[in-house]
């Protein structure tokens, strides 16, 4: 740690706070927006925080939306002739003064006033009464906070396209079971696969072990992208386009990184417990079993929370192999949302993004020191 | 070869066997397979044919493979310097004897472990043109004089500028690195330096600067590699922010057409395997030569020291 001064020292401070902020506030934006009714999604000067807005309209308590400002003072009025006669409508002063649309007041409105709705909360195309309105001034509205969590089953439901196709009933929970599935799978055979592999390389020698070694590590190098065109020739020689397996399958037969990673724990652990062991007659597999893995839990959680993410997070692999709705990841399911109910709904976008974000937070948070310690020896030393 | 020397190659072969198999099967295959397929005409559809050098040099002539690998080159070459900056300044200033250091530190990771797709949703809505939080931020300071904010991911020019700062967002991982290699950092070279009256800057740039070098090196490279393959984030924002079209056409004008968005719609969309294998192998090479230069920098990091 680097000795500064005291002044120094708070500028860092507050240099660290306006980041933070920086950072955080993507996710501020993130939960405020997924909280909010759609029309305060839509609305300018921007705001954090999620309203309900209550007014008298027709003598009735209603929640309502503010829909604009008026700029000029007027009145509603309701029109006396004309094809909205009997109706209520706005009218700016200079408009009544002239009197040349007929109209009797119903009350007096000062500039400023908001143009109010009554909120309905119904489906789009749904019929009913129309809804009430009015113009008001604002201290005749009351603004409560109130977050919609109702967004959340909402949008949940909507990310499997609840529209009036039952006939596929493929939903949020099939997602999440299949992302589930292939995370798990993927750690187990990452870490069961690579602690088995590392063994070899680690704690055995043999000839020809550092030569493949050293291919092993070059494997690290070559980029995905690169190897999708015949990677996905093997999967579809093998028929496996289309199911889960191409994305966990190929975790139980190893990963350079991971080998890497744990063959340089494995040897960190003292080879006479092994030698003591081998002269007892016992077996490798046995030395593995019985000494090995029992003291290398922190790189095998640090694999399995790697790979956990990766598998969690990953869009490329489901997007190459999946082709069946039933099939998709929440992550694949997320990310045709906006094609699939169009580009508004940035409420219930940003709560379907929270719900596949909050695995991940909640596994980092109980998880937060083996991840950092991972992050930082699998970078700086190895 | 004794019969203790052919035991012991049949453990450690019976250890390695899975990763055998796997290294042949997912690893070793596709990246013969690759360089065969670049020199054909292949889809998935049919045998593929020899045609020699013939997609290699319609590359070369190829005026949208130019394209993506300018974009490319455009997106790493700002994101990762930039990238690296923020991520060591943070670091810095995470290594000076501050309160709630680790508090901070949480908060600097968490967005990197964010999927992607929920980030790219994210990152959307807050370079939404009209709603979003981006030109309601930058709205306070713009709009006195009358400006508003680009339309970001709707516009040709500012597309890539809004990629690169949400990749700014997910250097977390980064700084939990760099502070690791700061501490490690012998305090006596301070006290040293201190000693010998040199400043807080002049330390930095003769004490921590050098000490950290082959770290910030070796990590900017592999960001560069992971830059070069920039795909999910791209792929889900230029449709979505677009509208109609489709997610491979890099759009608005191609500004986000980049190298493995090209390669994935080629070879998947176009089912031109062939053709894209070449791409493939383009962008094989130089991330090998990254790679080589990644490990110049490591100092023998993968070297055994027993």
């Amino acid at each position: 740690m680097t000795r500064v001064h005291k002044g120094s020292r708070r500028v860092a401070m507050g240099l660290l706070l306006l980041f933070s902020a920086a950072f955080v506030l993507p996710f501020v934006w993130l939960l405020s927006t997924s909280l909010k009714p759609i029309e305060q999604t839509l609305s300018l000067p921007l705001t954090f925080i999620p309203w309900a807005y209550t007014a008298d309209l027709g003598g009735k308590r209603v929640e309502v939306t503010l829909d604009f400002q008026v700029t000029q003072p007027g009145a509603v009025v309701r029109f006396l002739a004309g094809e909205d006669a009997g109706k209520l409508g706005f009218l700016g002063a200079r408009q009544l003064a002239s009197g040349s649309v007929p109209a009797t007041v119903v009350h007096p409105v000062a500039a400023g006033s908001w143009h109010v709705t009554q909120r309905l909360d119904r489906a789009l195309g749904e019929e009913g009464p129309a809804p009430l309105w009015d113009v008001l001034p604002r201290d005749r509205i009351d603004s409560r906070i109130r977050p919609r969590w109702d967004n959340y089953p909402r949008a949940l439901a909507a990310l499997g396209g609840d529209s009036a196709s039952d006939r596929d009933r493929v939903g949020f929970w099939t997602f999440l079971g299949n992302s589930l599935a292939v995370a798990i799978l993927g750690v187990l055979g990452t870490v069961i696969s690579n602690a088995i592999v590392a063994y070899g390389f680690a704690r055995l020698k043999w000839r020809g072990r550092d030569a493949f070694f050293a291919l092993t590590l070059a494997t690290m190098m070559v980029p995905f992208p690169a190897l999708m065109v015949p990677l996905y020739g093997v999967f579809k020689a093998l028929g496996l386009i289309g199911t889960l397996l191409p994305l966990w399958l190929p975790t139980w037969f190893g990963s350079a990184f991971n080998i890497f990673l744990m063959r340089q724990f494995f040897r960190t652990i003292p080879e006479e417990l092994s030698e003591a062991a081998r002269i007892d007659g016992c077996s490798e597999w046995r030395i593995f079993w019985r000494i090995v893995i029992p003291l290398s839990t922190p790189v095998l959680v640090v694999a399995a929370l790697f790979h956990f993410i990766f598998a969690w997070n990953d869009f490329l692999g489901p997007l190459l192999y999946l082709t069946r709705k039933d099939t998709y990841t929440l992550a694949l399911a997320l990310a045709g949302y906006q094609s699939q109910n169009g580009g508004v709904q940035w409420h219930y976008l940003m709560a379907a993004s929270a719900v596949t974000i909050l695995p991940v937070i909640i596994l980092f948070l109980f998880a937060q020191k083996t991840f950092i310690r991972g992050i930082a020896t699998t970078g700086t030393k190895g | 070869m004794t019969r203790a020397e052919g035991k012991r190659l049949r453990a450690g072969v019976a250890f390695t066997s899975l990763w055998i198999v796997g290294l042949a099967v997912f690893t070793a295959y596709p990246v013969a397979a690759s360089l065969f397929y670049s020199f054909c005409d292949y889809s998935i559809l049919k045998a593929p044919v020899w045609c020699g050098l013939e997609n290699y040099r319609q590359l070369a002539q190829d005026e949208l493979f130019w394209k993506s690998l300018r974009n490319t080159l455009f997106y790493a070459g700002l994101s990762v310097p930039l990238g690296t900056a923020v991520a060591l300044g943070l670091a810095v200033l995470l290594n000076c004897e501050v309160g709630g250091r680790s508090l901070f530190r949480l908060l600097f990771f968490m967005p990197s472990i964010v999927p992607v797709v929920a980030s790219a949703m994210l990152w959307l809505w807050i370079f939404n043109g009209k709603y979003g939080l981006m030109n309601g931020f930058l709205d306070l300071f713009l709009s006195p004089f009358g400006l508003h904010g680009p339309a970001w991911l709707a516009d040709p020019s500012w597309s890539k500028p809004a990629l690169v700062i949400m990749s700014l967002w997910g250097t977390g991982n980064a700084v939990v690195i760099y502070l690791a290699g700061l501490q490690n950092v012998p305090a006596e070279l301070y006290e040293a330096a201190e000693i010998d009256g040199a400043s807080a800057w002049r330390r930095f740039i003769h004490v921590t600067l050098p000490a950290i070098a082959p770290v910030v090196a070796f990590n900017a490279i592999m960001a560069l590699i992971g830059a070069m393959q920039l795909f999910a984030q791209a792929y889900i924002m230029s449709e979505a922010a677009n509208g109609n079209g489709n997610a491979s056409d890099g759009n608005p004008a191609r500004s986000t057409l980049f190298y493995t968005i090209y390669l994935f719609s080629t070879a998947f969309q176009d089912l031109r395997m062939g053709y894209a294998s070449a791409m493939a192998y383009v962008l094989f090479l130089i991330t090998a030569a990254l790679t080589w230069m990644a490990a110049q920098f490591s100092r023998g990091r993968y070297e055994d020291s027993p």
